[in-house]
Formats: C-alpha cells, sequence, structure tokens
C-alpha cells in the first residue's frame, strides 16, 4: 500500500502552531475517539477469549472427550456424544450445501452474466445470507419437523446446510470472477464445450477460493444454536448414528447447561464454549491464510 | 463392402466421442441453474412457511396481535408488542452505541494505524464477527451483567430516581442487570465487527489522490475524514449500517441470555424485556397449538421487518461485495 507510506509522512509535516487552535482540537477529538474505538472493540476480542481459557480451561480433561453428558444431578460426565453429534451435523450440512453453492455460483459466474435470473439470485442470496438464523430452524420446523412428527438429525443438518448455502455460493460466484477470461477462451478455442471449461479450467484456477468459501461456512455453521434448538434439538444419549432422532450437539448443550443449576454442567458448557470457539477461530484464520497465500 | 462398414463404425465412434461432452453440456448448465433457483425457493418458502405457520394466529387476533401486550398461555391469548417493541429497542439502541464505534473502528483502520498495524488488528475485528453468538450471550450473563448492575444500574438508578422522564426510563426496579440496555450493549458490540470491516472496504475503495489532494491543501485528518471520505463513502456507509440493523434485530441467543425474558411492557431500558427472537427461542420448544402459531406469527413479523431493512441496505451496498 503506497498510500499508507504517503499519508502519514504528509501529516508529519505539518506545522501545528500555525493551525488554528479549533481546528486542532477537532482533530484530537478525532484521532482520540477512533483509536479508543478500536481499542475497545480488540480489548472485548481479548475479554471473550481470556474469560473462555480461563474458565473452560478448567473443565478440560480427558474425560470431556471420553465420557457423555451427564444426567440431571449425577456428578462428572463429558461432551463426547455432543463433540460427535456436532461435527456429524455441521459436515452433514456443508456436504448438503457444498455441492447446490458451488453449482449456484457456477451458474451467477459462468451461465448467468447479465441474465435477470442470476441478478435476482444474487440479490436473494445476499439477503439469506444475512437473514436471521432463528427464522431458517422456524422454516425447517415448519417443513421437516412438523410433518415428520418429530426432530431429527436431518432437520439440524438442512437448517445448517440452509446458512452455509449462501456464503458458499457468495464466495464461488466471487472467486470464478478473478479467473482471467484469457483462460476460459483459450480452453474454448481449443474445442472445449462450456460444461469442461468450467470443469476442468475455472474450478481448478478458483480452487483455493472455493475451498475457502467452503471453510468459512463451515466456521460460520459450527457454532450457531438457534436454529438447531427446534430442528436437531439435544439427548443425553450416546451418539448412535440414527439421524431421525434428536441429537446431542455442543451449541444446544452449551445453551441447557451454562445456566443450569449443576456446577458440573456449567463447568462443561464452559469447556465447550472453548471447544467450539477454538475450532471456529482456527477456521476461520486457516481460510484467511488460504487466500493471502494465493 | 468392408471398407463402407468400417467408415460408418468410424464416424459412428467419432461421433459418440463428440456427442459425449455435448449432450452432457445442456445438462450441466440446468444444473447449476436449478442450483441457483434453489436459493431463491428456499427465500420464497421461508417466507410461505412463515405466514403459512402465522396464519391461524392473524386470523384469530388480528391487527390486535401486533398491538396487543397480553401474552397469556392460560387463555390463549397472545399480542405481540412488548417483543416488537423489545426487538426495536433493543436495535436502536445497539445502532446508539455501535455504529459511532464502527465507524471509528474503520478510520482508525484505514487513516489512523500504521502500516505494519492494520492487518492485526484488522484480523482481532473480524474474528470478533466469528465468535458465535451463544459465547457473547455466556460472556454478557456471566460477566457482563454482574458488572453492569453493580457498576452502572445501581448508580444510576440511584441518582435518576424521581427525576421527570429520565427517572423514566433509566430507573431499574431491580437491579439485576439483566434488561434491554445490557441487550443493547452486548448487540452493539456484536455489530461493530460487521459494519467497521465494510465501511473500512469502502474507505479503503476511495482513491488515494483525493485525500492527498485534501492534505495537501492543508486538511487536518479531521477534516478529510469529514469532508472528503465520508461525503465519498456515504451512501454504502448507510447500507453497511443497515447490515448492522439487520443483524442487530434477529440475533437471538446473545439476547436470550440477557434480556431476561420478560413478557411485559416496560418504559425503563433497565427493566427486563424480550425481543421476537428471544421469545421464539425460549418458548417453542414447549409451545403447543396456537401459541406455536403466535410464535410463528412473531417470525413472520420479524422476517418482513429484516427483509426490508436487508433489501434496503443491499440495495446501499451493492456497489461493495464482501462476505
Amino acid at each position: 500500500m503506497s498510500d499508507a507510506a504517503i499519508t502519514p509522512s504528509a501529516e508529519a509535516e505539518v506545522k501545528w502552531g500555525r493551525v488554528r487552535q479549533s481546528r486542532r482540537i477537532q482533530d484530537r477529538i478525532l484521532r482520540v475517539g477512533c483509536t479508543t474505538a478500536t481499542a475497545l472493540a480488540v480489548f472485548v476480542l481479548f475479554w471473550i477469549l481470556g474469560m473462555l481459557l480461563w474458565k473452560g480451561g478448567q473443565g478440560i480433561s480427558l474425560d470431556l472427550f471420553t465420557k457423555i453428558t451427564p444426567g440431571p444431578g449425577s456428578q462428572g460426565g463429558g461432551l463426547l456424544n455432543a463433540i460427535v453429534g456436532s461435527i456429524v451435523l455441521t459436515f452433514l450440512g456443508i456436504a448438503i450445501a457444498t455441492p447446490i453453492g458451488v453449482m449456484a455460483g457456477t451458474f451467477l459466474a459462468e451461465y448467468g452474466k447479465g441474465s435477470k435470473l442470476a441478478e435476482l439470485v444474487r440479490f436473494i442470496n445476499d439477503i439469506l445470507l444475512s437473514a436471521p438464523s432463528i427464522l431458517i430452524g422456524l422454516f425447517v420446523y415448519v417443513v421437516l419437523v412438523m410433518p415428520f412428527q418429530g426432530y431429527s438429525g436431518w432437520a439440524g443438518s438442512v437448517a445448517l446446510a440452509i446458512i452455509a448455502l449462501p456464503v458458499i455460493v457468495r464466495t464461488t460466484e466471487d472467486m470464478l470472477r478473478l479467473v482471467p477470461n484469457g483462460l476460459r477462451e483459450a480452453a474454448a478455442a481449443l474445442g472445449a464445450p462450456a460444461s469442461i471449461v468450467i470443469r476442468q479450467v475455472s474450478w481448478r484456477a478458483a480452487k483455493a477460493g472455493i475451498v475457502t468459501g467452503i471453510l468459512l461456512a463451515l466456521a460460520r455453521i459450527a457454532g450457531e444454536t438457534a436454529p438447531l434448538l427446534f430442528t436437531a434439538l439435544n439427548n443425553n444419549f450416546w451418539f448412535n448414528w440414527n439421524l431421525t432422532g434428536g441429537i446431542s450437539n455442543l451449541p444446544v448443550t452449551i445453551y441447557a447447561f451454562a445456566s443450569a443449576p449443576y456446577d458440573n454442567w456449567q463447568q462443561l458448557a464452559w469447556a465447550g464454549a472453548l471447544l467450539i470457539t477454538g475450532a471456529i477461530l482456527v477456521l476461520s484464520i486457516a481460510a484467511r491464510a488460504l487466500i493471502n497465500r494465493k | 463392402m468392408v471398407a463402407v462398414s468400417e467408415q460408418t463404425y468410424k464416424t459412428a465412434r467419432t461421433d459418440t466421442r463428440r456427442a459425449k461432452p455435448f449432450r452432457f453440456d445442456p445438462l450441466f448448465a440446468a444444473a447449476t441453474r436449478a442450483a441457483a433457483i434453489t436459493v431463491l425457493v428456499l427465500l420464497f418458502g421461508i417466507m410461505a412457511s412463515m405466514i403459512y405457520g402465522g396464519w391461524p394466529a392473524f386470523r384469530a387476533f388480528g391487527l390486535g396481535f401486533l398491538t396487543g401486550t397480553q401474552w397469556d398461555t392460560m387463555n390463549d391469548v397472545y399480542g405481540g408488542l412488548p417483543a416488537i417493541v423489545g426487538t426495536l429497542s433493543t436495535a436502536l439502541i445497539a445502532m446508539v452505541i455501535g455504529v459511532p464505534l464502527s465507524i471509528g473502528t474503520a478510520i482508525y483502520l484505514t487513516q489512523l494505524a500504521p502500516a505494519w498495524f492494520k492487518r492485526p488488528v484488522g484480523t482481532a475485528v473480524e474474528l470478533l464477527a466469528a465468535v458465535p453468538s451463544i459465547i457473547y450471550g455466556m460472556w454478557g450473563l456471566f460477566v457482563f451483567v454482574p458488572l453492569f448492575a453493580a457498576w452502572f444500574q445501581v448508580p444510576v438508578s440511584s441518582v435518576v430516581e424521581g427525576m421527570p422522564i429520565v427517572g423514566t426510563i433509566f430507573y431499574a426496579r431491580s437491579p439485576s442487570g439483566l434488561g434491554i440496555l445490557s441487550a443493547g450493549i452486548i448487540l452493539a458490540f456484536m455489530i461493530v465487527p460487521f459494519i467497521a470491516s465494510l465501511t473500512r472496504d469502502m474507505l479503503d475503495q476511495i482513491p488515494t489522490v483525493l485525500r492527498e489532494s485534501a492534505y495537501g491543501i492543508g486538511c487536518t485528518t479531521w477534516e478529510v475524514v469529514r469532508h472528503v471520505l465520508l461525503p465519498q463513502a456515504g451512501v454504502s456507509i448507510i447500507g453497511a449500517i443497515m447490515l448492522g440493523l439487520g443483524r442487530a434485530l434477529g440475533e437471538t441467543m446473545a439476547v436470550t441470555f440477557v434480556i431476561g425474558n420478560a413478557n411485559r411492557l416496560s418504559a425503563s431500558v433497565m427493566d427486563p424485556g424480550s425481543t421476537i427472537a428471544s421469545r421464539i427461542a425460549s418458548e417453542f420448544n414447549e409451545a403447543l397449538g396456537m401459541q406455536m402459531n403466535a410464535l410463528i406469527g412473531l417470525g413472520c413479523v420479524l422476517f418482513f421487518v429484516t427483509f426490508v431493512v436487508l433489501v434496503i441496505a443491499r440495495i446501499l451496498v451493492s456497489r461493495v461485495r464482501q462476505y
């Protein structure tokens, strides 16, 4: 960034003695105000992380990964079933969202250039991207839970997939747009039909970017709680691959345990919060590193 | 004979070779189109399911569903006003606190921070956006709320007690720390990273030469920001703020933890209340019959409010793309 180098040196030249007092004070207020605002935001991040490490760190033990969630009033216990359930729900959600998302993103970037349909889809996708996740939970409840008379792991992962989908569509489209047109034209000139050009040239060139989008989507849905409340719900049993019943998962377990009257439940909630936040921050940083390497 | 059949065989073979990808081509195009249409279907499906699920409540209570203050599960009378007011007031508080913080952060990141410092601070602000909302809720309930009660609610309540207007708005009947104001403050911290990173991207897009010419004629940083940067990015910053508003309106878990989930309407921001999202989150699993319809009806109200806000936001920020 060349501008960054120019601006500070330019302001270092300013002779304050010749500037009117009120302008000087105005400027000071802006500087102090903006720096304070940033410091506050960064401070809150470290405060939250510090609190998680402090309270959650005490709960990290082998039991956390080897025992299932305890019943009311019983001692000890771990989060094994919740961790496994969360991983299954999250990856199932991504597995549903990825093919649809990548294909939709491909349509927007490759086929739909300038078409009315693509414009509408792009706009609606942006709305869906920021739609409240609790409404997506309600939608899946009305569509999948009510007709089948029961909470299910499938409903939970569909809800997560709906949240992940717009993120994947958006990144896929943006990344495909970065692929130089010359590559497509070269492939087309060799006689490759559109579908081959897209799969063998565009997708390959944009691979790192598309994977980044999937990682971002993974980070986004890993901590989602609201949509799971009415879809996957929870249970206190060992995970048994039966996705037609309620599935224990970390976010809902944390929600249920955090304000419970039992000490071991609260301890588990903090440990779970630490695990989930750690995983999400690692995913976000990995996604950032992947895109910056290119 | 032999030569002819071989000839046909050859053309046939090349034909199948060439025909295969070409037959696959429209199929692939149709598949991508179908995937894109799925996105449309989802949003309209959400809209339709909210209307379908909330219809019995709308029909039973009519306009009273929006203006009624009773939420009585015994007599099956449901009025959404306290939750609607709670949603709007927490979002408003979040905006009042969060917007200056976000814009300040964006200005710091683009104009004031040393070059080597921009990246780590920028990443930290973006990571704040990645923290799940349930973690904000736990931080709010166990760390922020007790501090807020002891250091803000109690002293402020004792000062404003008996004053007109201010005394009504800021007096806490039971200074537990839970309430509309606490929820608004937590929401403010949650929307800062969104608005700040969007605004930063917009400020970064303004041509450097504009800034430099302003500095060149002797403007201070404040004057450059006020008269050059903000007018240039103005509309898209409003769009970014609207996006933050959309998020604040629909935020669920963090609010559910700290708002106190009271079903009554109160004039004081220090008192417990509820938002549409927190009401749904805390009651939905035990709700049956009309109560469930009423909750989905509230969800429908939330959907249309956020939909309008987000549509305006997207139109305003359409010039800038982000995740």
